[in-house]
């Protein structure tokens, strides 16, 4: 569409601007402020300059922290858009228990998210919960609160569980957007089942699984109150992810110099991963142009 | 390519169809020629693309078998009949290159990689898309993405029929001429049997040999383009083919003469008195000014000046009744019209009566 | 050139077509499209659905519970389901209070959200104005923003305004990621809708207001739904920056559900009436809006 230079227009984006600016500039600046400066009580601070960045950046707690995050990420996306895109395609495209489908699978995704904790927190109990207890009575070894492997599956099926369905309702609606003429010119070019999802499906979903990919890894990425209500980071530090890591150091130890430098150094990381996941998913297949 | 016949085919949508009215497509039974054009033209929801997906194999027919050539392939997949079709929006696979995109055919079909080179390197040179043969298909206009679903249908040695679903709907108005004039040119030079569907009469008949007149469900005319508008065969075809369509005019026939409205109007041929409701149509071409003898007496409604000529919308009494009048001559105030008899044509029960020998 | 017939238009009714020929060929076997396969695929989201519930069933069971039988033998379905821990926190003000709270401050951010986004929306949409696209994507950009980086400094802007404790602050806060999601979702409704709508009814004497209410909303009611939607979910499954800005007063019912700690264990029953309480206002608005919800999806926009 073709539009108009005209900037009166910015007097309607004003109130969006200045919300946002009061719930994210102010508390921006308040990080920056702590990030740069000392304090030793009463309200009085130093400037510390570049000391906090270089010790979180330097902190192996840190490192472990962001490569415990990464390997999350990583592991979900690895799980969740496959499975989405498998499900997406395995359901009916029309009919009377599409809507159902889409009711129930959205289900998870409009849960509390300590409740999601509290649902796999019971679940996986081996005195009260279905999960646990039935792989105690088969006697597969089983703890979350103790076991770091037991911590992470739990951790992981939890995410998969939750947020799998966003991935399938994203991929469904790409889908059910492609025309039935598709279909049909595949099936008069003799497409085999793989080329029909190489060659249309997929780059209908493209745009899609784009967002798909970016929203999950943001979210993953930021994860806090669901593995923190399921395993409080432990045992030991094994589910300590960056989000619970940064509040532990803020709220819990009240370190607000490195909890501050620490905030902006992780909101960096998830901005610049974002830009790479966007420009790295949004070139490929483009016009060689 | 082969012959296409249609053996007493009928489909409804239903499971189990009761009355007339359950059947999208009523009974039809047609030879369409080896090498022919032909355009299924009528309104939306007259069957017209009920059929096409019949022919294609989209759809099975619930009664009837479809026969290619000599081999029944009624029950066969749209896969192995060997067609090829053109849709509505144009389909090509963004992510491929125009000649990739005329290769997949070919290769999901197992053809040697030498056999795929050179048959796209020809269709390329038959539709003219030599400049972009190494584009990807997505950054193309409409037409040539409608080029690019044709030569997919083209580049195959082994195809039987190529269907076109108002292929020009999303084309550009200027391209529009330009592209149909090409497929006739493809169409002159190759010989392969075509099936066009539209609801535009314009492109129906400048495109094909035959025209298939459809109305609800049912194909109620087939002819040549001269053969629809001199003698159309049941009324519906005389109001939709022409521009505007036949005046049609209850009447009372008998022998060389009919009665419209209490005015005797001169029959060309001898008719045998008719049974049931009797009609004559008469194309407004055919309309002419003049109060001489057996002239008729109508009103006006208004004049459209085309530029050409000019068209008289009025009525004698309450039916309605237009006349193509040349320029220059004034219309009087309540003028009078003659037909020309040798061009009325008598219907009953909408459908054409044939005149005595 | 084309003349079709339409019932109002055409001088002559066409008489439907005439009877079939008597002689009909015998009907045609519908053969099946299906392969075996294909037929199958239902067993994928089928598992995928239980897999989904069962956690959800097996809280729902608890909640029907007595706290002696969640610990006492296991078993698959209450045997003797009551609904005595639903009475705990139906009469409980501490209980109920929370949903109250939690619905008041998403109803809140929901409508907050939605009527600044809708005119930014526009002006995205329709016009280019200095810094426009650095503006979208700054906002985009507090939509990757971890809410723990923001805890604290929320903490202590709202403490500083005297707002901690209260709905309006929640719902301002929550404005931080519901504000351009909903800004992004409207601005994709609205460039579908074309520009000379606008154009007409300026011609016709609209004003901007009149036009945008009467007839630019209602034209992207299906986008307006789609963004309340999403404004009203992600409000209502945040919990750290809610608990964080709230004590008593306005303490989301999520937060209260801590509180079932007490002195004689983990009041599980309770517990597991509260999560399925806070699962219900979210299922019945998935149901209102599952119409609308592909066709947001379907713009790509989330």
């Amino acid at each position: 569409m073709e539009k108009t230079w005209n900037n009166k227009a910015w007097f309607m984006v004003l109130p969006v601007l200045l919300l946002v600016a009061f719930s994210a500039v102010i508390p921006l600046m308040t990080v920056v402020n702590y990030s740069v400066q000392d304090t030793f009580g009463n309200n009085e601070f130093f400037w510390a300059g570049t000391e906090w960045f270089e010790e979180v950046l330097a902190s192996e707690r840190f490192h472990d922290a962001l490569f415990r995050n990464l390997a999350f990420s990583l592991i979900i996306l690895a799980i969740e858009v496959p499975l989405g895109i498998a499900i997406a395609l395995a359901m009916p495209r029309s009919g009377f228990w599409v809507p159902v489908c889409l009711v129930l699978m959205a289900l998870p995704l409009l849960i509390p998210w300590n409740v999601v904790g509290t649902i796999w927190q019971v679940f996986g109990r081996a005195d009260i919960g279905l999960l646990g207890h039935t792989l105690a009575y088969l006697g597969i070894p089983y703890n979350y609160t103790q076991d770091p492997v037991a911590a992470w599956i739990t951790v992981i099926v939890m995410d998969v569980w939750h947020w799998t369905s966003l991935v399938v309702l994203l991929c469904y609606a790409g889908l059910v957007s492609i025309p039935e003429a598709y279909y049909q010119a595949a099936k008069i070019d003799g497409a085999s089942r793989w080329s029909v999802f190489r060659y249309i499906q997929l780059p209908k979903m493209h745009r899609v699984l784009l967002i798909a990919v970016l929203l999950r890894f943001m979210d993953s990425f930021m994860i806090y109150t669901e593995p923190f209500v399921v395993t409080g980071g432990g045992p030991g530090n094994s589910t300590t992810f960056l989000s619970i890591d940064l509040v532990k150091m803020a709220i819990g130890q009240f370190d607000l110099g490195p909890a501050a430098a620490m905030s902006i150094v992780y909101f960096l990381i998830v901005l610049a991963l974002s830009w790479v996941f966007y420009t790295v998913m949004t070139n490929y297949g483009q016009d060689e142009r | 390519m082969s012959r296409i016949t249609l053996d007493h085919i009928a489909h409804s949508y239903l499971p189990s169809p009761k009355t007339e009215a359950d059947f999208a497509l009523k009974e039809v039974h047609q030879v369409w020629e080896d090498g022919s054009a032909y355009a299924l033209l009528g309104p939306s929801g007259c069957g017209k693309t009920t059929l096409l997906n019949i022919i294609s194999g989209l759809i099975t027919p619930s009664h009837g078998r479809v026969v290619f050539g000599e081999r029944d392939v009624t029950l066969l997949p749209t896969e192995a009949r060997n067609i090829a079709q053109v849709f509505q929006f144009p389909v090509i696979y963004d992510t491929m290159t125009v000649a990739e995109n005329l290769a997949f055919p070919l290769k999901n079909r197992k053809v040697p990689q030498a056999e795929i080179d050179r048959r796209v390197a020809e269709t390329i040179e038959m539709l003219g898309l030599g400049p972009m043969a190494r584009r990807k298909a997505r950054g193309l206009t409409a037409d040539q993405k409608q080029k690019i679903s044709l030569g997919r249908g083209l580049v195959r040695s082994d195809v039987n029929a190529i269907l076109f679903d108002e292929p020009l709907t999303v084309i550009d108005p200027h391209m529009k001429w330009q592209l149909r004039s090409q497929l006739k040119q493809l169409h002159r030079r190759y010989g392969f049997t075509m099936v066009y569907v539209t609801h535009d009469q314009t492109e129906a008949l400048t495109f094909a040999d035959k025209v298939v007149v459809m109305y609800a469900g049912e194909v109620v005319q087939v002819g040549t383009p001269a053969e629809l508008f001199e003698r159309p065969k049941h009324t519906f075809v005389g109001y939709f083919i022409g521009s505007p369509g036949m005046n049609v005019l209850p009447a009372e026939v008998a022998g060389d003469r009919a009665v419209v409205g209490g005015h005797a109007v001169a029959l060309g041929q001898h008719y045998r008195p008719q049974p049931g409701r009797t009609e004559i149509g008469v194309r407004p071409e055919f309309v002419r000014l003049d109060d001489g003898a057996g002239s008729l007496p109508i009103s006006v409604r208004s004049v459209e000046d085309i530029g050409r000529y000019r068209i008289l919308r009025g009525a004698i009494g309450p039916h309605e009744l237009n006349a193509v009048l040349p320029e220059g001559r004034a219309i009087p105030a309540s003028p009078r019209v003659v037909f020309d008899p040798a061009r009325v044509n008598v219907y009953r029960d909408a459908h054409l009566v044939e005149a005595e020998a | 050139m084309t003349s079709s017939p339409s019932a109002g238009t055409a001088p002559h009714g066409f008489p439907a077509a005439d009877a079939l020929a008597p002689s009909r060929p015998q009907a045609n076997v519908r053969r099946d499209g299906a392969t075996g396969l294909a037929r199958l695929s239902f067993l994928i989201p089928t598992i995928y659905i239980i897999f989904l519930l069962l956690p959800i069933y097996w809280l729902g069971t608890m909640s029907l519970k007595t706290n002696q039988e969640i610990l006492g033998a296991f078993t698959l379905w209450p045997t003797n389901p009551t609904l005595a821990n639903y009475r705990v926190i139906f009469t409980d003000p501490s209980w109920y209070n929370g949903y109250i709270n939690s619905i008041i401050y998403v109803a809140l951010n929901t409508v907050i959200s939605v009527s600044v986004a809708l005119p930014a929306a526009y002006a995205f949409s329709r016009y280019r104005f200095l810094g426009d696209k650095h503006l979208f994507f700054w906002l985009l950009t507090n939509r990757m923003a971890p809410p723990a980086v923001f805890a604290l400094p929320f903490f202590q802007l709202y403490s500083s305004f005297g707002l901690i404790d209260t709905h309006i602050a929640v719902a301002i806060a929550h404005c931080l990621f519901n504000v351009p999601l909903a800004v992004w979702i409207l601005e994709g409704f609205m460039s579908g809708v074309p520009k000379e709508i606008d154009e007409t009814a300026y011609i016709d004497g609209y004003s901007f207001p009149r036009f945008f209410v009467k007839i630019f909303m209602p034209l992207i009611a299906s986008g307006i739904g789609v963004a309340a939607f999403f404004c009203f979910m992600f409000s209502w499954v945040e919990l750290l920056i809610a608990r964080t800005l709230t004590t008593t007063a306005a303490k989301p019912i999520a937060a209260t559900m801590t509180r079932t700690v007490s002195a004689s264990g983990m009041d599980w029953g309770v517990l597991a009436a509260a999560g399925i309480l806070t699962i219900i206002p979210g299922a019945l608005v998935i149901w209102f809006v599952r119409n609308y919800i592909a066709k947001g999806f379907a713009l790509g926009r989330v």
